[in-house]
């Protein structure tokens, strides 16, 4: 049945039979057995002094079977929420890192935070209870802000950290910084917030727990992106329940974004509550609980400064920032500002000396994490800005400053002077490219021809790298990480040669079982429609981190590269035993083994059936079966990047900027599906699109309230905010990858918000403007501009 | 959503009656804000009246001097009326900007005048063109109905069955959408008629209201030209994180004048 569909082809997406037929299996789609409801109370305030709870109403609601709160807890002695990763400071003092309970214990700290779970036979049963309990709450001033939380007299978010900071990371020579400054001809500054955002996936989060008595077993079904994690740090860490002992399914997911990349406490409190109540507990959270309890994103305040000489070359660049971390550490919270942040500071160029300082901030805000490019968009936005406002200072084209600075395709592998090593790149090809496509020689015609219309066009570059495929375990863990960041796979060979694969990677929208199958197909010769990829359940999928970090072809399709290597290897043995040759001669090509020089061959099949029934097989030197199983720890990070130009029109009158031309060459690596590759550039593109635009969190200050608090006023990019996009790669390969990939889930993410508000800076740069902060929204662009004087079109 | 009783009344008169009769009871049009705020738990009447029975409530009629809207029309069919579009084009245009296609097939013309959501479409077109508001029980001029945030002068009980235009020698609304929800941050209609000039304003302020300056203007020259001068004020305008109050009395300059263009051509 079917052809081998390998590597660099496009067939559609084995997934979305399933998707664009109404058959997925999502969490809120499974139904258990007497399933009851379950409901998150949540603190209405930013910041507030838990006094005491009062459940008796709430008990005696119809239906009502459980009400839990932090002293339930407290009670059973649970863990609390661990963090994954525990950085230090540049005296290497730990950070700071208080206790982030299930349910709330003694305060609340943002609003959203979890102060107790009711548990009743029907959702709106649960719903009526929860609004029946009693919450005594005395009320404290709330801080939001990172630069208003460190100031003296701050609230206060923890006795122990002092003015809220968390940690005072830094990275890189300091004094050689400071040393190049002092030489240099010329000093670009540019403060800048990196706006908060918030993830919105399609799905919402949800969860569904169940206790079995008889086996003394817990399975929790979950909207994660690593399920395999959530069991570790639930099961071993929070929870106390062993390993064996503990299902995690991770089913059809709708979208993540790394929203659902961390163990969340409601996990914790349902696959508890469903022992406590011998019932299966199902949540399923509104669009507006998600926008007060999934992880929110970036939320910079930063001051960069880059030194130059007279021409044009960059000497130095020295990066201070404060990130906001929310209320508590969540899983991969304080890694992101920091290591996914400070060695990306070095971009595409040479630039000599790098030093950067993060001060990570707690503040009474939803806790902040990783978000698809999680640290790299922050980074690269502050870089490729500053250097737009040096080749304006200094009167050199932006291009050219770009060029000036470059590493060469032929200076790579490329040690920068913040910890990581380049192994391959060509980030100038990546730009000619790019200029091209862009029709980037006409510009001045489109502009004019705006101008004729009273609109401002505006061309802006990102020529960037970022650094994934996480991670190298060891690299990690000396940087702070507590646990491997590897992946696993296991190649199933089935008696009449049909494939299954296990993989510890998660599809929530990438096109994985599509993707893997193809490099099972071109691996092994079988047809791509016998090979299918299960994912998403400990019980069974031997191990896995998870997807995160653009690591599930990079790391996950490498161990899936080296386990089909395995059985190559193995049929080789089996096949010379079979035809009698040493497994020497034996070759493996398009789905035969055969003796080289010879016409004696076996087929795939005929050597899966030959292993599984073992009448004529070599049982004193090889066991029966074919099923092999590799784990895979990156030897690198990868280092993807390219180069990406907006083009946009501003309408000077309402201030609105309309994105007009969008054009990204990418160096990915091996690309496996360029249709898949593809629409992960469009839909990364279009969430840089929207944090450089539309997209951003506000809170009230004092009262810590969530502003942006619903679809109604977050504003998500839609279809008709883009223009149709020109997506090409320019790949070189990496060099440690079995396949050369280099990962494609963020880089669109990634390069794009620079490059919109440098388009958005060069519209306006006529009238004066040198920096507009994210969201470039009408107001504030109109703002601007009346703060420019601009004369009024006439009409 | 809180369970309530539904009722879905064949008469107008039963529909007064139950509305009158049942503490707090809430009449259901498309429900295109109802339903989202019994979901989130914002609201619990009791009694949902629904009017989708009274099919004589749907439909646009045209009597040479005015065209007649039951208050159950959908935007949809305001929005793709051949006679709306010959007579009032501006009012089509404007029927077809509100919200998105689904809301625009659910929603209802007498829903959101009865609704006045401050930065809904509609009371703009209601207000400019002068329309009367027909309800069950009398007949209300647009400048007497809209009252503020969320305020009409309907009476309990009373319930909107059409709404009236007049036919406008030229008419056009122009609306700056507010990025995520794509409500009106600020819409103006502009209605010529041969005895001066109606301008109103949605989506700025508590309400819908109009702007005598820009009216006497236009009335002397129907031109963008003439208003592109006038300012209004600040006082009374809404700043909220998508748009600071200043910002929003120069687009009520701004889209006066896209409607005025809109209008004439």
């Amino acid at each position: 049945m079917g052809n081998v569909i390998g590597i660099g082809a496009s067939p559609k997406r084995k997934e979305d039979q399933r998707f664009l037929t109404g058959r997925g299996n999502y969490v809120s789609d499974i139904k258990r057995p007497g399933m009851t409801a379950g409901v998150f109370v949540r603190s209405p305030h930013g910041h507030a002094i838990l006094r005491s709870i009062d459940k008796s109403a709430a008990l005696a609601s119809p239906g009502v079977i459980a009400v839990l709160t932090g002293e339930d807890a407290a009670a059973d002695k649970l863990g609390s929420l661990p963090c994954g990763w525990g950085i230090t400071d540049a005296k290497g003092v730990p950070m700071k890192e208080p206790p982030f309970p299930m349910l709330a214990q003694g305060k609340v700290r943002f609003v959203g935070d979890m102060v107790a779970f009711v548990v009743a036979e029907t959702p709106a049963q649960a719903s009526a209870a929860a609004e029946l309990l009693t919450v005594d709450y005395e009320v404290l001033p709330s801080v939001v802000g990172v630069l208003e939380a460190v100031r003296p007299g701050a609230p206060q978010l923890f006795d122990d950290v002092p003015n809220n900071i968390c940690c005072d990371w830094e990275l890189g020579d300091k004094a050689a910084v400071e040393t190049a400054f002092r030489k240099a001809a010329h000093v670009a500054k540019l403060s800048l917030v990196n706006n908060r955002l918030i993830g919105n996936p399609m799905e919402p989060r949800a969860a569904i727990a169940e206790y079995e008595p008889g086996t003394d077993r817990f399975t929790l079904w979950t909207t994660s992106q690593f399920p395999h994690v959530v069991r570790f740090l639930m099961g071993a860490l929070v929870l106390n329940i062993p390993q064996h002992k503990l299902r995690v399914v991770a089913p059809d997911v709708g979208g993540g974004f790394g929203v659902k990349q961390f163990h969340y406490g409601e996990e914790a409190v349902i696959t508890w509550a469903a022992k406590r109540v011998m019932r299966p507990i199902k949540w399923v959270a509104s669009r507006s609980e998600g926008y007060v309890s999934d992880r929110h994103g970036r939320d910079h305040v930063t001051e960069a400064e880059l030194a130059l000489d007279e021409t044009g070359k960059f000497l130095a660049f020295r990066v201070n920032t404060l990130a906001n971390m929310g209320g508590y550490l969540s899983t991969f919270g304080p890694n992101i500002p920091t290591n996914l942040y400070g060695p990306l500071l070095g971009g595409v160029y040479t630039t000599p000396a790098i030093y950067c300082n993060v001060k990570v901030v707690f503040t009474n805000t939803v806790p902040v994490d990783a978000y698809r490019g999680a640290g790299r968009p922050e980074a690269t936005f502050v870089l490729e800005r500053i250097v737009d406002v040096a080749a304006s200072e200094m009167g050199i084209d932006r291009v050219e400053i770009r060029r000036r600075n470059m590493i060469p395709k032929e200076a790579y592998p490329y040690q920068t002077p913040v910890l990581v090593q380049y192994d391959s790149g060509d980030p100038m090809g990546c730009l000619d490219g790019a200029l091209v496509a862009a029709d980037v020689k006409n510009f001045g015609i489109r502009k004019a021809e705006s101008a004729r219309r009273g609109k401002f066009r505006g061309l802006g570059y990102s020529t960037y790298v970022e650094a994934c495929g996480l991670a190298p375990s060891r690299f990690a863990g000396r940087l702070g990480a507590r646990g491997g960041l590897y992946e696993s796979a296991t190649v199933r060979v089935h008696p009449t040669g049909q494939v299954t694969v296990m993989i510890g990677t998660h599809n929530h929208g990438q096109g994985h079982e599509t993707t893997f199958a193809q490099i099972v197909s071109e691996k092994l010769g079988v047809a791509f429609d016998n090979v299918d990829i299960v994912f998403g359940d400990t019980d069974r999928v031997q191990f896995g981190m998870g997807t995160y970090g653009s690591r599930s072809l990079v790391v996950g399709g490498a161990a899936l590269s080296k386990a089909t290597d395995k059985v190559v290897a193995k049929g080789k043995k089996i096949a010379a035993h079979l035809l009698e040759a040493a497994e020497v001669d034996i070759q493996f090509e398009a789905g035969k083994f055969s003796v080289a020089g010879t016409d004696r061959m076996k087929t795939f099949e005929e050597i899966a059936g030959a292993a599984y029934v073992p009448h004529d097989y070599p049982l004193e030197v090889l066991e029966p079966g074919l099923e092999e199983q590799a784990y895979y720890d990156p030897v690198n990070f990868t280092y993807p990047g390219g180069c990406h130009i907006a083009e946009v029109e501003i309408d000077p009158e309402t201030g609105t900027v309309t994105l007009v031309n969008y054009t990204a060459v990418d160096d990915v690596g091996t690309v496996i599906n360029p249709m898949i590759v593809e629409g992960q550039l469009h839909g990364g593109i279009v969430q840089g699109v929207g944090q450089a635009l539309y997209e951003n969190a506000v809170y009230d200050e004092g009262s810590g309230q969530l502003l942006s608090g619903s679809l109604m006023d977050y504003c998500m990019p839609r279809a008709d905010h883009m223009p149709m996009m020109k997506i090409a790669t320019h790949s070189t390969l990496c060099t440690h990858t079995p396949m050369g990939v280099k990962g494609c889930g963020e880089v669109g993410t990634i390069g794009s918000p620079a490059a919109v508000i440098n388009a958005v800076v060069d519209a306006l740069s006529h009238l004066g403007v040198t920096h507009v902060d994210m969201p470039a929204t009408p107001n504030r662009i109109w703002r601007l501009l009346q703060n420019a004087s601009l004369p009024v079109a006439a009409e | 959503m809180k369970p309530f009783a539904y009722h879905q009344p064949d008469r107008i008169p039963d529909a007064a009656k139950l509305l009158t009769s049942i503490e707090d009871s809430k009449l259901l049009a498309g429900g295109m804000t109802l339903i989202p705020t019994l979901k989130q738990r914002l609201a619990s009447p009791p009694a949902l009246v629904d009017l989708s029975r009274l099919g004589h409530l749907k439909g646009i009629t045209d009597d040479g001097a005015t065209i007649t809207i039951g208050a159950m029309t959908p935007h949809a069919v305001v929005a793709a009326s051949k006679l709306v579009k010959a007579k009032i084009p501006g009012l089509a245009a404007l029927a077809s900007m509100i919200g998105d296609p689904a809301v625009r097939i659910r929603g209802t013309i007498g829903g959101s005048v009865a609704n006045n959501d401050p930065a809904a479409d509609y009371p703009a077109g209601v207000l400019g063109l002068g329309a009367t508001v027909v309800t069950s029980t009398r007949e209300i001029a647009a400048d007497g109905f809209f009252r503020g945030l969320f305020e009409t002068a309907l009476e309990p009980g009373e319930i909107i069955t059409a709404l009236r235009f007049p036919m406008p020698l030229k008419a056009g609304y122009a609306k700056f959408k507010a990025p995520a929800s794509r409500y009106a941050l600020v819409g103006v209609f502009v209605a010529k008629f041969a005895d001066g000039v109606r301008v109103a304003v949605t989506g700025a302020g508590s309400g819908v209201f109009r702007v005598p300056p820009m009216e006497e203007a236009l009335s002397r020259s129907f031109d963008p030209s003439a208003i592109a001068a006038i300012r209004i004020d600040t006082d009374g305008l809404t700043s909220d994180i998508h748009a600071e109050a200043d910002y929003r009395a120069h687009l009520v300059t701004v889209m006066a004048k896209r409607a005025v263009d809109a209008a004439v051509s």
